[in-house]
């Protein structure tokens, strides 16, 4: 990573992150609504989405299900309970419309939409990536262009909602048989009331070169936003999705609760990789399951900035002979935040293998949580396991804990957990200011050297931005 | 001192006390421009402890003097202001930054101390040459600093910095030790072609061998916090032979008249 410009020498003015982050990030548009719903859900306002969408009969009746386990299941008993209790579901916005219909290109898109993006970097990311930049705008995606390539190699990449319109015999195969309503309490919200999210199908021994992208924000006060991707990787082929998300600021809470279904048919490679960065009044509940089939590889990328509380596993199941995951995440918990976040692998066949590797840094007074699950089923012979769990604390009033649960049920398998937590140690920062660097930087510098392992691993503009969104959460945390 | 202005180096009566201690006990020196001077002395003596707080170690505590560079009283500047201003210390024990790589926290020092954004390909020759001054393998250039690093390898990343940041004030920390006798002359070649007219270098040794490469042209021995014997490099050879006993036995021999 020699070649990577530095991002985190020069110095700037010193802003105090919450507000910074309101006039960089936190603009808001004009609630141009075509169809605002009303608050609160119920079975009049799933009836109403689904006939919004003109969707499928099986849909329909799949939302209306959904709804009825969500209702009837009680909130998690794990888990930040506290902070999970606040939420008001009767106080949120399931469904929200944007005036403008899908662009075809970008110069269709309206004007105020386009401002929020070109804030956002948007043009940027699609000049240089001009495949595939979807883009969200509130629940339905405005602007979607697909490089004529990727429909040559007769790769799908589109809405969910146009995913569902246009390939409902792919969709209905797979959605929802990796993380079925049932699974947990928010998967079940997300399936009653979903909207947009991306649909990716990869045909058999299709390579997919350039990584796929995609930008959400919620723009709405009290907005739920439930995206619900769905990524199918058939034989032998390859795909790197990513997603970023920024969101504006609020006065009151806001919740996201996706749910993102991955599926590596035999010999398939999907990478999907993820930096959120929420702003501190939103929930962010997340069910993100991948299935590994024979000899399938799923990497999970995951990058957790900014919310009030995120609960995010992202989850492997190896259920083929020779299926490896990985999951690589970073998250940081600054003043009043909670990142709930971890991984889960399951080995269900043989010869399996998987590596999660977690970093959090804690700071002014924020909470990170390492929650992992490795299991191994009965069966599964000559699986390796690797968990490596980094804390860094920044202050005293900061917090990390690590909640490892490990289930062998199979004699035969290998398996390493370790666990660190470490500090900043004043030798590192005198070292450093002795070069000139100031304490800030000084700072910066280590907290980023500490998430390499992560930010090596993304594009170019990504790791600029994820060093830039650090930056500024470092800045005041000098005492 | 009067002519503190006349020195690039300064400092007057410094005490310094360690947990409640006091390790240095009254040490007044001055540094000038194109100058090298050795600090020698036995362990433990507070040759690391003097040049330290000279750089300003949080954990030493100054209770008295004063430290002059260029005329100008830095006695309560901050670290990172003082390196800007020129003045370096080499780590008897360089400190490891996992996931920082070599090159990207030698930009940032570089554009720290010289107050500007150097252009990447300008900056990324410059380092090209230090390495190669140094005898590095450019593979070190995209690892993580220090860490893992072998004791000689160290020592030559500290002197490598030493090139880039062109100190005015370099403060060498034992950077001999650890050296096998190949790499003791690369290091000492470095730090010779690094101190030119305008640097002054204060060496820290306990053995005259860095000195047959680094030539001082002033010697002060430093024992129980005090300089208790100055001279020029000829005072390296009679340490040499023998040893700093006499030195010992003089000054706990009560004074007389």
């Amino acid at each position: 990573m020699a070649n990577r410009p530095v991002e985190t020498e020069k110095p700037r003015a010193s802003i105090d992150i919450r507000d910074d982050y309101a006039e960089k990030y936190g603009f808001r548009d004009p609630e141009a609504y075509f169809h605002k719903g009303k608050k609160g859900i119920d079975h009049e306002v799933i009836e109403m989405i689904s006939r919004m969408k003109k969707e499928p009969d099986w849909m329909r009746r799949f939302r209306h299900e959904a709804l009825d386990i969500f209702l009837a299941k009680p909130m998690p008993t794990w888990g930040d309970t506290e902070l999970l209790g606040s939420i008001d579901f009767d106080d949120i916005y399931y469904y929200i419309r944007p005036m403008a219909e899908q662009g075809k290109s970008w110069d269709d898109v309206p004007e105020d939409i386009k401002r929020t993006f070109d804030r956002l970097g948007i043009p940027e990311a699609e000049r240089k990536f001009l495949a595939g930049v979807s883009a969200q705008y509130e629940s339905e995606v405005v602007y979607h262009s697909v490089q004529e390539s990727l429909t040559k190699q007769g790769v799908i990449f589109m809405d969910m909602d146009s995913g569902l319109r246009e390939h409902p015999e792919i969709v209905q195969k797979y959605f929802a048989t990796v993380i079925p309503p049932a699974d947990n309490k928010f998967a079940a919200l997300n399936s009653a009331v979903w909207s947009g999210g991306s649909f990716i199908y990869v045909p058999p021994d299709t390579k997919v070169e350039i990584p796929l992208q995609a930008y959400f924000r919620i723009n709405a006060e009290n907005m739920g936003q439930f995206e619900r991707t769905l990524i199918i990787a058939d034989r032998g082929s390859r795909v790197h999705y990513i997603e970023g998300c920024t969101a504006p600021v609020y006065s009151t809470n806001s919740l996201h609760s996706a749910v993102v279904e991955l599926i590596a048919l035999e010999d398939a490679y999907i990478r999907y990789t993820t930096i959120q960065n929420w702003a501190n009044n939103i929930f962010n509940l997340v069910t993100k399951r991948a299935v590994a089939h024979k000899n399938a590889v799923v990497e999970w990328v995951d990058g957790n900035i900014g919310s009030k509380l995120t609960m995010k596993f992202p989850c492997v199941y190896l259920v083929g002979e020779g299926a490896r995951g990985e999951i690589l995440s970073v998250a940081f918990a600054g003043k009043g935040q909670h990142q709930d976040a971890g991984a889960k692998v399951i080995h269900a066949a043989s010869n399996t293998s998987s590596t999660v590797t977690s970093k959090s840094i804690s700071k002014g007074g924020g909470r990170a949580s390492y929650r992992g699950l490795a299991k191994v089923h009965r069966g599964a012979k000559n699986c390796k396991v690797s968990v490596q769990c980094d804390a860094l604390i920044l202050d005293p009033e900061s917090r990390s804990d690590t909640y490892p649960t490990i289930e062998v049920d199979e004699e035969r398998v290998q398996m390493e957990h370790e666990a660190r937590v470490s500090k900043i140690g004043d030798e590192q920062i005198f070292y450093l200011m002795s070069r000139g660097l100031n304490e800030q930087a000084a700072r910066t510098l280590i907290v980023n050297g500490f998430i390499e392992a992560f930010t090596k691993e993304l594009p170019m503009e990504y790791a600029v931005e994820l060093n830039r969104l650090i930056e500024m959460e470092m800045e005041g945390s000098v005492g | 001192m009067s002519d503190r202005a006349n020195h690039l180096l300064v400092v007057e009566n410094l005490h310094v006390a360690v947990q409640g201690k006091e390790v240095i006990r009254g040490v007044s020196l001055a540094l000038d421009a194109g100058q090298k001077i050795a600090l020698m002395g036995p362990n433990g003596s507070g040759k690391s402890t003097l040049v330290s707080t000279l750089m300003g170690h949080p954990s030493y505590e100054r209770t008295a003097g004063k430290i002059y560079l260029n005329g100008e009283d830095v006695t309560d500047l901050a670290v990172d202001e003082k390196a800007r201003r020129g003045m370096f210390l080499a780590f008897q024990y360089p400190v490891a930054i996992p996931g920082v790589s070599v090159a990207n926290f030698l930009r940032a020092a570089v554009n720290a101390r010289r107050g500007t954004e150097v252009p990447v390909r300008e900056f990324r020759k410059e380092m090209t040459d230090a390495f190669h001054m140094l005898d590095v393998d450019p593979s070190f250039m995209g690892r993580s600093l220090n860490d893992g690093f072998s004791g000689g390898e160290k020592k030559k990343i500290e002197v490598l910095q030493m090139a880039l940041l062109k100190p005015v004030v370099a403060l060498l920390d034992e950077t001999d030790s650890g050296l096998d006798i190949d790499a003791l002359r690369i290091v000492a070649e470095g730090i010779n072609s690094v101190s030119g007219p305008g640097t002054g270098v204060l060496l820290v040794t306990h053995y005259q061998r860095l000195l047959n490469y680094v030539k001082p042209d002033f010697v002060h021995v430093l024992m129980e916090g005090r300089i208790v014997e100055s001279g020029g490099s000829e005072l390296v050879t009679k340490l040499e032979e023998l040893g700093y006993d006499w030195i010992e036995k003089r000054i706990s021999q009560p004074q007389e008249g």
